[in-house]
Order: structure tokens, then C-alpha cells, then sequence
């Protein structure tokens, strides 16, 4: 049996609750372990303390599932606009919506001349599309209808909500690991100059070490995580959704070959925010059309993909070419 | 005693599933009637959109009043159309006019560059897209409400409380799918 949307929003919901519950066991055991390592305290004293990893672990999960797509669309520097600003962007993803049966996501641009595209949020009810400035200006009205149908499939499939959380986990990670590691540092300056309190504030600094070194283990394997979770499967998918919606599939086609061509880097994404984007926002056309192990398939394929669909979709809806 | 415990838990379950069924079935249906009132908004949307237009191209292009007329009558007849096949209809002959209003655009340099007109023709050709997404739309619920209800077990309960087949809208030809092509 095929698989339908519906079986990939069960499974992205079903993932998306694994991260929350892996993220706060990490914590959890983490701390645990790391107490019973360095007081030598009995596995029961470690109790105390296990919870308060957990309440961080849990405390940080709520945040990464309510403010994350606030705080990925502020780390992007996106801003929100109006249907005055741009009322053809707007009709775009005001007609998807219906196509799509979904809510009118929230729009935001991104003010950068690099040419890319993301979807955010829970999920549809909390959803947000950015698009750059780059891009909105470079495509005409089929293209754009394309790619914005690419980021509502995104919304509709509840990718938005997987990506999102371990988009502001990895970042709050690589956050915590690089503030233990300037604490390092600082505390062990300050160390070096008061030289009488050693016994505590030393054994406290092995701990700030250590947490800091755990922390950068696990960041990067995390950053690993991502490309493994923007399968290329995911935005294959995302493609054919898109052409689903429009029944067009030569206006994203021809969006990707302009995407594909773009040599800019977007200088807002990082290692943490890289899988949201319709196009890897890194590497120049060379490295993304090959890349085996990049969080986005070959661009070639996606558009070779594309062009086997048409024909078979039926005709554009579109009226302005 | 134990089988009669045994007997009422499973008559319990079954009510349950039968319950749970009626209402995915009623869900369904209420997204059918949604999706189905989405069109009527967007060819309201469109209606109105129309006096605004003519009445912009009429001060760049006044001795075009035939075809300016055509298009007004046939928006009139689109609104007072009843039933679905005099509404399709309707709806197809305003397709044309509208058409023809956009290709006599063609020859007024100072209408096409006109703000008001430019805008009117976004908001017109995203009113097109808006109506076929929202059939589309339509199309695809009913599909899978009909699905839902035509199989086993829920086509018992279909029958039973009347959960009728919810009906395609069918695209009749080629040029009433062809929406206006209004590119210059």
C-alpha cells in the first residue's frame, strides 16, 4: 500500500515525540550518572538530582515546542508582513491554502539577496512560510506558486514540527556546550588568580569541564541527526505534494533551476537551521547536486523528477505567466 | 455469570466502534459541506471583483462597450444562475467574456500600465487559481469521505443513518478547465 499523507503525519508526530522524550532523558541521565561519577554518592542520592535534570530537560523541551519557530524565524532574521507589502506573495499562499485545505500560514521575508525558502511551526494552526527577498524577486508567479506549494506540503505533513525541535535542540545544545566551555575558561582564570579556595571551586570547575565536553560530544552528533531526519525522501516527497497541489509541475522545476544556479550563501543559516531550507543554504551548485550525504537530494534529480511528472499531472491553474 | 460479563463487554466495544465510526463519518461529511462552500466564496470573491475592473478599463477604453456589456451580463446571469449545470455554464460563458476583456486590454499601453488595473488583474487571476484549488479541494474530501463511508465496516452505518455519496464536481470540458489566460 502506497504511503499517504496522513501516514507521514503520524510518523512525524510519532518522531517528533521521540526527540522531546530522547531530549530530556538525555538530560535526565546525564545528570544522574554525572552525580553518582563525581559526589561517589549511593544510585538513590542521584534521585534529587536526576529530577532536576529532567525539569531542565523538560523545561527546555516546552521552550523548543512553543517558542521555536520564534525563535528560528529571530535566529534567520525574518520579519513578518502585510498584504499591502506584497499582495501577490500573499494571494500565492492564500490560494495554496485552499488547495491545500489548511489555514493561512503567517508570512515572513527574510531580507537577504541569497535566493532560498523555509517552512516553520507546530503545525498547521501555528505554521509561518519565509521566503528571502533574493528569491521572491528572481521568481515569477508559476515559480513561486511552486515553491510556496513545497513549504505548505512541509505544513501539511507536519515536517514543520520535527524539524523545528531538533532545529532548536541542536542549537540550544551547541549553546549549552559552548557556554560550559567559556566558563571554563573564565572560572579557570579566575581560579588561577585566587589560589586559596581550591578543594570545592575545583571540584565544581571538573564539573563545568565535563559537561562541557558531553555537551560538545553530543551537539554534533545531533547535527548528524539532521541530515538523517531531511531525508532525501522528505523533500522528494514535499516536491511531488507540491505538484499535487498546483498541477504544475514545470513552475517548481524551473524555481529549482534558478535556486540551483543562485552561488550566494545565505549567511543567517547555520548547522542547526540547514534542513529547513528548500535549497541547502551552504554549499554552491557543484557540491549540492552531488552531495551524498548533504541534508538535501541532488537538484538535478529533484528537477528530473519534476519534468517525468508533467503531462500526467494535467494543465497549470495558472493564469499569469 | 462470567459469560454474560463476557457478552456485554463485547457488545460494549462494538458500540463503541460503532460510535466512533458515525462520527468520523459525520466529520468527514461537514468537511465535504466546507470544502463545498469554499467555491461559493471564491466565485462571490469573483463577482465582486468585476464591477471594480470594468469600471477601471471603461475609463481607458470607453468605445469598447460591447465588450465591457458582455462581460457585466454575463457576471449578472453567473450570480443568477441556479443549479449546478446553469451554474457551470454561467460560469463559463463569464470565463470567455472576461477573456476577451483581457486580449482588447492588450491594445491600451496606458490601461496596462495602470496601478488599479494591474492590481485588479493579480486579484483576478488569484480568484481563478482560488476557484479550481477550492473544486480540487472539494474533490479530494468528497473522495476520501466516499472512500471512508464505502468501506466495510463503516458502509454499514452509511447505509443505515444516511450518509449519502457526496458528488464530484465534474470539469465538463477543456476550456471551461482552462481558466483566462490574461498574460501579456
Amino acid at each position: 500500500m502506497p504511503r499517504t499523507f496522513r501516514d507521514l503525519i503520524s510518523e512525524n508526530r510519532r518522531k517528533s515525540t521521540l526527540l522531546v522524550v530522547g531530549f530530556m532523558a538525555f538530560f535526565t541521565i546525564t545528570v544522574y550518572v554525572f552525580t553518582l561519577y563525581a559526589t561517589g554518592a549511593d544510585a538513590r542520592a542521584g534521585l534529587v538530582p536526576a529530577l532536576v535534570g529532567l525539569g531542565i530537560g523538560a523545561l527546555l523541551a516546552f521552550f523548543s515546542y512553543e517558542a521555536g519557530a520564534g525563535a528560528i524565524l529571530a535566529m534567520s532574521g525574518a520579519k513578518p508582513i502585510k498584504k499591502e507589502d506584497d499582495p501577490q506573495l500573499y494571494n500565492v499562499v492564500e490560494e495554496l491554502s485552499i488547495a491545500a485545505g489548511l489555514p493561512l500560514p503567517r508570512i515572513y521575508l527574510i531580507d537577504d539577496t541569497a535566493m532560498n525558502a523555509f517552512a516553520t511551526g507546530r503545525g498547521p494552526k501555528n505554521a509561518v512560510v519565509a521566503i528571502t527577498q533574493g528569491l521572491r524577486d528572481r521568481l515569477n508567479r508559476d515559480e513561486l506558486q511552486g515553491v510556496l506549494a513545497h513549504e505548505m506540503s512541509h505544513v501539511r505533513n507536519y515536517d514543520i514540527r520535527f524539524a523545528m525541535l531538533l532545529a532548536v535542540m541542536v542549537g540550544l545544545l551547541a549553546l549549552l556546550a559552548d557556554g560550559f566551555r567559556r566558563w571554563m575558561w573564565w572560572g579557570g582564570a579566575r581560579r588561577r588568580s585566587s589560589s586559596r579556595d581550591s578543594g570545592g571551586a575545583g571540584a565544581f570547575m571538573a564539573i563545568i569541564a565535563i559537561f562541557a565536553i558531553i555537551f560538545s560530544i553530543v551537539a554534533p552528533i545531533l547535527g548528524k541527526l539532521i541530515q538523517l531526519a531531511a531525508s532525501r525522501e522528505r523533500e522528494y516527497l514535499a516536491d511531488a505534494s507540491s505538484v499535487e497541489l498546483t498541477r504544475n509541475p514545470e513552475g517548481l522545476a524551473s524555481a529549482l533551476e534558478k535556486l540551483g544556479k543562485d552561488q550566494e550563501v545565505l549567511e543567517v543559516a547555520n548547522r542547526a537551521t540547514q534542513h529547513l531550507y528548500i535549497v541547502n543554504p551552504f554549499k554552491p551548485f557543484e557540491t549540492r547536486a552531488r552531495g551524498l550525504l548533504s541534508t538535501h537530494p541532488p537538484l538535478e534529480e529533484r528537477i528530473r523528477r519534476l519534468r517525468a511528472l508533467e503531462g500526467a499531472a494535467g494543465r497549470s491553474n495558472s493564469v499569469v505567466s | 455469570m462470567l459469560g454474560i460479563l463476557i457478552f456485554l463487554g463485547i457488545v460494549v466495544v462494538l458500540v463503541m466502534a460503532a460510535i466512533g465510526i458515525y462520527n468520523s463519518l459525520v466529520g468527514l461529511r461537514q468537511q465535504v459541506k466546507s470544502a463545498w462552500s469554499q467555491i461559493d466564496v471564491q466565485l462571490k470573491r469573483r463577482y465582486d471583483l468585476i464591477p471594480n475592473l470594468v469600471e477601471t478599463v471603461k475609463g481607458y477604453a470607453a468605445h469598447e462597450k460591447q465588450t465591457l456589456e458582455n462581460v457585466i451580463q454575463a457576471r449578472n446571469a453567473a450570480v443568477a444562475a441556479q443549479g449546478v449545470a446553469a451554474q457551470a455554464q454561467a460560469e463559463n460563458v463569464l470565463t470567455g467574456a472576461l477573456r476577451q476583456l483581457f486580449a482588447v486590454a492588450e491594445a491600451y499601453p496606458n490601461l496596462k500600465a495602470n496601478e488599479n488595473f494591474l492590481q485588479l488583474q493579480e486579484e483576478l487571476a488569484s480568484t481563478e487559481n482560488r476557484i479550481s484549488f477550492a473544486r480540487q479541494n472539494y474533490n479530494d474530501t468528497a473522495a476520501s469521505y466516499n472512500t471512508r463511508a464505502q468501506s466495510f465496516p463503516a458502509v454499514l452505518f452509511a447505509r443505515m443513518f444516511n450518509f449519502l455519496p457526496a458528488e464530484y464536481f465534474e470539469i465538463q470540458n477543456v476550456t471551461e478547465r482552462e481558466a483566462p489566460k490574461v498574460a501579456f
